[in-house]
């Protein structure tokens, strides 16, 4: 029955145009209203991505839903043309579930301003689905920027105290990568003539310029992963932001640059990803053992949580690209295809699990205003439902089987076996030092005696948190038990990529 | 020696804004003050029709007449329509502007028309001279309207810096003009296309020179963009508003015929100085913006930059890249009206509101209007989805197709510095809290009008397609 709705651009459009109805309910009076009506929207787009999962073929790894190409700039060939494959589709459902959340999780909190909020975060929605569904990289790219103009908002007027510096930060580090690519497009759109990202990738061209290319999406993409060494607005961003933003921060915004990945960098160009597989590798692995010992350091659960997203937005690198070596080692594409979809899973299940201790910590944030761990202690005491679910979360950060966390890292650890025994040796580390900075914080933060007044007088979570942990706790053990659909989805549309790649454009 | 009669009606707008004009002066002088708004009205009323007159009056092809010193064509129809717009949209703005300052004169409406004239002048220039005499009518305008407001010190001296100034660039150009009729041998444009092969490269090597200083202190391209800061500042923000706005149309143009249409044979050697001032226009431009704390002074400095930006899409020499930059220019003055109109919105009788301070908090005073200035500033700083970052595309695209990928890796990288200054502009607005609760007091004119060149920017920037193709047109037909 949907077949012939266009559904991808109702779910870019519903909730743009909803955002913009909400900030119609500005004033303070109409608090209640601005909340309601950007619940409904949020939910509303939810139901109407629902059908992308339903009505998805896992048979092909043709472009489905497909929209246009329609006609919008014609003197330089571009095109509204929407479409999704399986590594499209799961971050779109990603994005709008989490909004949902997020919307939630400002109800009471947010006092000021609550049309703008709620708007920012609805027109943001909007422009990350705009993200994964454009196959036109000029339209890409204005999703891709338009993006950053909410989000600078949300951390500058709803953030912390250094709210200022962090958004400006997180403005100019992620624009700074995203012109660099907007020059390599008009390159590939010169040599061309099409802005039409399947043409990019059909492209053949030289070593050099492929290079060049190469690191010019490098700098975009890596500075949204967050890779090291271009992490640094991460956790500034991250410790300044509301809790909402953060969590659309960690749970989609990171995951549009490994996106990227995929979508420009490997198949556009594969001997240049092939050529400079042992820096991408090498900063991967700088992401999963430093950084992580970094995280193990870290006073401000905020700012931990930060620096644990970077060393799991390592591993997803990691899967990508250490298909080459896998092929050049056993010859076969399903060790491969094995890493990039560990590498995926990965995305969606960290999506969940980090937007998840961002809310957890947000959740402590409304009670105690601070997020030192020094501060608290015996949580459990307190609010023992809570910390259940704290529990269950850390342990899913720390990738305990059963859980979502597990899946994706132990398909990148396995597969880099066949790659190299140390890059799986490194890798490794993450599953000592992932359970180290968690379990540690944990340990501080709510287990122990009561540490002091305040955290006695805390009171357990109300029915409305009960129900975003609740929801998010279901997603991240059904992913972790049954993993299967995600998979069957992603599955073609992994060998599809791999099989281009392997082949040499020079 | 027989006289022929040249053909008048492609001169027809110029005709009739001369006459109309003159018509203004002769009414307002029987006019009482508490009547002025009839001026107003007038003006206004005279841009309606000459707009008509334009979009009517002409056929598609293209028309030289008075001798071939004047010429028409569908870029001078574009463009001539972009600066009726652009001078329109000021005219509404400064109304209560100049009221509050008892500048409701007729002389400032009847200055701008004459300035107009000029514009449409070089606009359709087609020899050095008429070149020469469009130019010298807006300048003498501008200084005049600059010099309007005779109590205030600082407009005087800025109008001093810009006569001064001015006339030394009026010198050069002459000067550069002199040299290129004296290798050439004839002053119209097409003839100097055709002689340039074969003229002395010296001397056409040296009058392009003094040629692109003049148009370079013009335009206000780096090193000789020292006049226009002070200017900016200086000036009554109405003024302010007029030159920042209209006239960068008419200098798109200047340049256009001056190299495009006379020296594109010698674009070998104007390339090269093109990208030192393009490069040059837009560091200094992005990065002393930043140290600004007038707002006034740093649109200035953002104009330079842009104007950089301008340079870029010209000096590849291709048609298309003309068009690139017709569009940048036009973009530009639509953003620039919206930058100066936004400061004029928040002024008010006493208090100029040109300070970047005033700006704090606009999100709690009044939302809309705030919005509004977010437009804009992101779209200045090429943040897609609005206007200005398509116009960057188009220039940087054609940048590229010329095969200078590094000049456009320098150009995205000065923005990037571009983008810290317009975000403070939106940090104050929205970050900060504001130091006064007053409502913002303006006509709903003024209100309509703002919105609507806001919304235009968000518009355009949304559906750019059609303003792209007719600024491609332009150049096609040619």
């Amino acid at each position: 029955m949907f077949a012939d709705w266009p559904l991808l651009s109702l779910v870019i459009w519903t909730p743009i145009l909803g955002g913009l109805a909400v900030l119609s309910a500005n004033s303070e009076s109409q608090k209640t209203v601005a909340r309601g009506l950007a619940l409904l929207f949020s939910i509303l787009t939810f139901v109407l991505s629902i059908p992308l999962y339903t009505a998805f073929d896992t048979s092909t790894a043709a472009m489905q839903f497909v929209e246009g190409p329609i006609a919008w700039i014609p003197r330089f060939n571009i095109y509204y043309h929407l479409g999704v494959d399986g590594i499209a589709m799961p971050l779109i459902l990603l994005t709008s579930f989490m909004t949902v959340l997020v919307v939630l999780a400002g109800w009471e909190v947010i006092k000021q301003r609550v049309a703008q909020y709620m708007a920012a975060f609805l027109i943001m929605e909007g422009l990350m689905i705009g993200v994964f569904a454009s196959l036109d990289a000029a339209l890409f790219y204005v999703y891709w920027e338009a993006m950053l103009i909410p989000m600078f908002l949300i951390i500058g007027i709803w953030g912390g105290p250094r709210r200022v510096y962090a958004t400006l930060k997180f403005f100019i580090y992620t624009f700074f990568g995203s012109v660099f690519m907007l020059v390599a497009l008009l390159y590939l759109h010169f040599q061309t003539g099409s802005f039409l990202i399947a043409d990019f990738q059909n492209y053949h061209m030289g070593m050099t310029p492929q290079l060049l290319i190469f690191l010019a999406f490098l700098v975009a993409f890596a500075v949204k992963v967050p890779m090291w060494p271009v992490h640094t607005w991460l956790p500034d961003a991250h410790v300044e932001a509301p809790t909402g933003g953060s969590v659309i921060l960690a749970a989609i915004m990171l995951k549009l640059g490994a996106y990227g990945f995929l979508r420009f960098s490997l198949p556009i160009t594969p001997d240049a990803s092939q050529e400079l597989d042992w820096l991408m590798i090498s900063l991967s692995l700088i992401a999963v053992v430093y950084v992580g010992f970094v995280a193990l350091a870290q006073e401000d659960m905020k700012k931990l949580i930060a620096y644990s997203s970077i060393a799991h937005m390592g591993f997803v690198t990691l899967g990508f690209f250490i298909a080459w070596r896998i092929f050049d080692n056993t010859g076969s594409l399903s060790g491969a295809a094995m890493g990039i979809e560990g590498g995926i899973v990965q995305m969606v299940s960290h999506g969940f699990i980090s937007g998840a201790m961002f809310l957890c910590v947000g959740v402590m944030y409304d009670r105690m205003h601070s997020r030192q761990i020094s501060d608290y202690g015996g949580v459990a005491n307190t609010m023992p439902t809570f910390a259940a679910f704290m529990v269950l979360f850390s342990m899913a950060n720390t990738g305990l089987p059963g859980t979502s966390g597990f899946v994706g890292e132990f398909m990148v650890i396995l597969s880099s076996f066949k790659a190299n025994f140390w890059f799986a040796f490194l890798a490794a580390t993450t599953l000592i030092l992932g359970a180290a900075y968690t379990l540690w914080m944990v340990k501080r933060v709510i287990f122990g005696d009561v540490a002091n007044e305040r955290v006695a007088a805390l009171e357990d979570i109300n029915k409305r948190e009960f129900l975003i942990l609740g929801l998010l706790a279901v997603v991240v053990l059904l992913f972790g038990l049954w993993p299967a659909p995600l998979l069957d989805v992603m599955g073609p549309t992994v060998n599809n990529l791999l099989q281009h790649i392997m082949q040499s454009k020079l | 020696m027989n006289f022929e009669m040249p053909n008048f009606l492609p001169a027809l707008p110029e005709i009739f804004i001369l006459g109309m004009a003159c018509v203004l002066l002769l009414i307002d002088l029987f006019l009482k003050q508490q009547e002025r708004y009839l001026t107003y009205l007038f003006s206004l009323f005279t841009l309606l029709l000459v707009a008509v007159l334009t979009i009517y009056g002409y056929g598609g092809e293209r028309l030289t007449t008075f001798n071939g010193t004047y010429v028409a064509d569908s870029m001078s129809q574009i463009l001539k329509l972009g600066v009726y717009f652009a001078v329109f949209v000021v005219f509404v703005y400064s109304k209560d502007y100049l009221r509050d300052r008892d500048m409701f004169k007729g002389e400032f409406y009847m200055l701008g028309l004459f300035g107009m004239l000029g514009m449409m002048i070089m606009i359709s220039a087609h020899s050095l001279l008429t070149l020469y005499l469009g130019l010298e009518l807006l300048s003498l305008s501008m200084y005049a309207m600059v010099a309007m407001q005779r109590g205030s010190t600082k407009a005087s001296e800025a109008a001093m810096k810009y006569f001064v100034l001015g006339a030394i660039a009026s010198g050069m150009l002459l000067y550069g003009m002199s040299m290129i009729y004296g290798a050439t041998g004839t002053l119209n444009l097409d003839s100097i296309a055709s002689h340039a092969a074969t003229a002395d490269k010296t001397l056409m090597a040296f009058g392009l020179v003094f040629l692109l200083v003049g148009v370079a202190f013009k335009l206000g391209a780096v090193p000789f963009h020292m006049w226009l800061p002070d200017v900016y500042q200086g000036a009554p923000t109405a003024v302010t508003l007029y030159i920042g706005s209209a006239p960068k149309i008419a200098a798109f143009a200047l340049l256009v015929r001056l190299l495009g249409d006379g020296l594109l044979n010698l674009h070998d050697q104007w390339q090269s100085i093109l990208i030192i001032l393009a490069v040059l226009s837009m560091a200094v431009g992005n990065i002393v913006a930043i140290a600004q704390t007038n707002l006034k002074r740093m649109l200035a400095y953002s104009t330079i930059s842009h104007v950089g930006f301008l340079l870029l899409g010209i000096l590849t020499g291709t048609q298309s890249g003309f068009s690139s930059s017709m569009f940048y220019a036009l973009t530009y003055v639509l953003m620039a009206l919206g930058g100066f109109g936004m400061i004029m919105l928040i002024s008010r009788k006493g208090f100029e509101g040109d300070l970047l301070d005033d700006f704090k908090g606009l999100n709690k005073r009044s939302p809309w209007y705030a919005f509004m200035m977010l437009i804009l500033m992101f779209s200045m700083a090429g943040v897609p989805p609005f206007l200005g970052f398509w116009a960057k595309l188009a220039v940087l695209q054609e940048v590229i197709a010329a095969d200078m990928i590094w000049l456009a890796v320098v150009a995205v990288v000065f923005s990037i510095i571009g983008v810290f200054y317009y975000l403070r502009v939106i940090k104050l607005m929205y970050f900060d809290e504001p130091d006064s609760e007053e409502q913002l007091e303006c006509s709903t004119d003024m209100r309509l009008m703002i919105s609507a060149n806001a919304l235009m920017v968000l518009g355009l920037g949304l559906f750019p397609g059609s303003l792209m193709a007719v600024c491609a047109a332009a150049f096609s037909a040619t």
